[in-house]
């Protein structure tokens, strides 16, 4: 049995746990310390939070919440939005953060990347990616929360962060995200093959049978969802939820043997 | 009192703020004098071999977790590649470990799995406990914790591995020699698997040391 790790991810702004629909559109979801406090009571694997807001409420703040969230989580933690140098990331990842998240900045600066690995272990860096599909299929990395073009290539920059010394990459469809019809599979399977680091596949998660598909078709290593943690049925009430053990077991755990 | 050494490598907060959940009596310190006096230690560690291994030189930290812990017998218990420095040397580097169990630290060998290996192996892996050992007990069937590392610990003599964990094969989870054990996992990051781990060691009394070449 191979214990494929769920990940929640949590997205912020202003100090507000709240939701996305590709990218757009934030609905306001709750607090995230409560959100945090109920996860780990269900004993999630992992916690990813990223902070969306393009108008942060300045570092001390952040510091606080993100104090706060290690102190209530027994689990992982990784932290990301905006963070683009090293004296920013050892001030996070000495709040009780095991993990910093790097987008933009590592399209931009791979050699932050490098610099992260080297002083903190790369298995304190994962590097997000952020996908856009484009018409005839070919795909797109964006950056800044998906509106900006970088023109590069998925798998030459998934190449890139490896090599640089990501200790994990996630990669998020973006026109799958929030939609809750399955990751992109080719997406996932294209980077994950392409690189030896684990791969997280996130956007588009509804099921265990998605995590599950993420892994077979995908070849991810782990798997991460949003919309099925916090919204409970057709109308998206606000839930916060976490598949069981048994079913994990069953439906996930079981297929890599 | 338990006293997590602060040398400038590991996540002294998740410790911490463990140590306080539990209840236990805590302190970080990079202070020899404050060392010297603690009840239990533990060696954390997060990154590089050759860098931890330099940093514990550095301001007499070493001397001080020496005589502690191989002269009077305080428990140590060293996490994730705070265990690693434990053994007598590591492929990631060219530093000697303490040595003070005979094993070796490795890199994953891919070779050695029939799948393909993602490096480093991040993520809860059961722990199956090959030894009985205080630093194990639990009354969960399937404990698991936490693990993000590259290197994995190999013991040169198998009855000091206590506990094993599977990525890609089997390896060296949990290792103990008499006052001395360490964890490659991260009890701090692991709910209530890690928990009771870091109450097990909070329990633990004081045992003279066998050290291997110390």
């Amino acid at each position: 049995m191979k214990r494929i790790r769920v990940i929640p991810v949590l997205l912020l702004k202003s100090g507000d746990l709240v939701k996305t629909v590709r990218f757009e559109n934030p609905t306001y979801i709750g607090d995230p310390i409560n959100a945090v406090r109920i996860f780990n009571d269900k004993r999630v694997d992992e916690l990813i939070l990223l902070d969306i807001g393009a108008n942060r409420g300045g570092e001390r703040s952040e510091a606080r919440l993100l104090s706060e969230i290690a102190s209530e989580a027994f689990m992982p933690v990784a932290f990301g939005g905006g963070i683009n140098n090293l004296g920013q990331v050892e001030r996070i990842l000495k709040l009780g953060v095991e993990k910093v998240v790097i987008n933009s900045a590592a399209a931009e600066d791979p050699e932050l990347i490098t610099a992260i690995a080297r002083q903190f272990g790369s298995q304190s860096v994962v590097i997000s990616i952020d996908v856009r599909r484009r018409r005839f299929g070919s795909y797109r990395v964006y950056t800044n929360n998906g509106t900006k073009a970088t023109g590069r290539d998925p798998v030459e920059h998934a190449r890139r962060v490896a090599n640089a010394g990501a200790g994990e990459i996630l990669i998020t469809s973006i026109s799958h995200e929030g939609v809750g019809r399955g990751y992109d599979l080719k997406l996932i399977r294209t980077v994950a093959d392409a690189v030896n680091v684990p791969v997280i596949a996130n956007g588009g998660a509804s099921s265990v049978a998605d995590f599950a598909a993420a892994v077979t078709a995908g070849h991810a290593s782990a798997v991460a969802a949003s919309s099925m943690f916090v919204f409970h049925g057709k109308h998206r009430a606000v839930l916060i939820s976490f598949p069981d053990e048994t079913l994990l077991k069953r439906e996930l755990y079981s297929i890599s043997n | 009192m338990i006293v997590v050494v602060d040398y400038g490598v590991g996540n002294l907060a998740s410790i911490s703020n463990m140590l306080r959940r539990i209840g236990a009596t805590a302190a970080v310190s990079s202070d020899p004098a404050i060392i010297v006096r603690a009840d239990k230690v533990i060696l954390p560690g997060v990154g590089a071999f050759d860098h931890a291994m330099r940093k514990l030189r550095e301001r007499s930290l070493l001397a001080a977790i020496e005589k502690r812990v191989l002269r009077d017998g305080v428990p140590l218990l060293g996490l994730c590649l705070g265990a690693q420095l434990l053994t007598m040397e590591s492929e990631e580097g060219t530093e000697r470990g303490l040595g003070w169990v005979d094993a070796i630290t490795v890199r994953f060998d891919p070779s050695k799995a029939a799948e393909k290996l993602a490096i480093p192996h991040m993520g809860w892996s059961d722990v199956k406990e090959v030894r009985t050992h205080p630093l194990l007990a639990t009354e969960e069937s399937e404990p698991r914790f936490y693990f993000a590392h590259s290197y994995h610990i190999r013991c040169n003599d198998p009855g000091l591995t206590i506990g094993t964990a599977t990525h890609g094969y089997e390896f060296d989870a949990a290792i103990a020699s008499g006052n001395v054990a360490g964890v490659q996992f991260h009890p701090e990051k692991s709910h209530v698997f890690g928990m009771r781990l870091l109450r097990n060691f909070s329990e633990m009394a004081s045992v003279p040391h066998s050290a291997v070449s110390a």
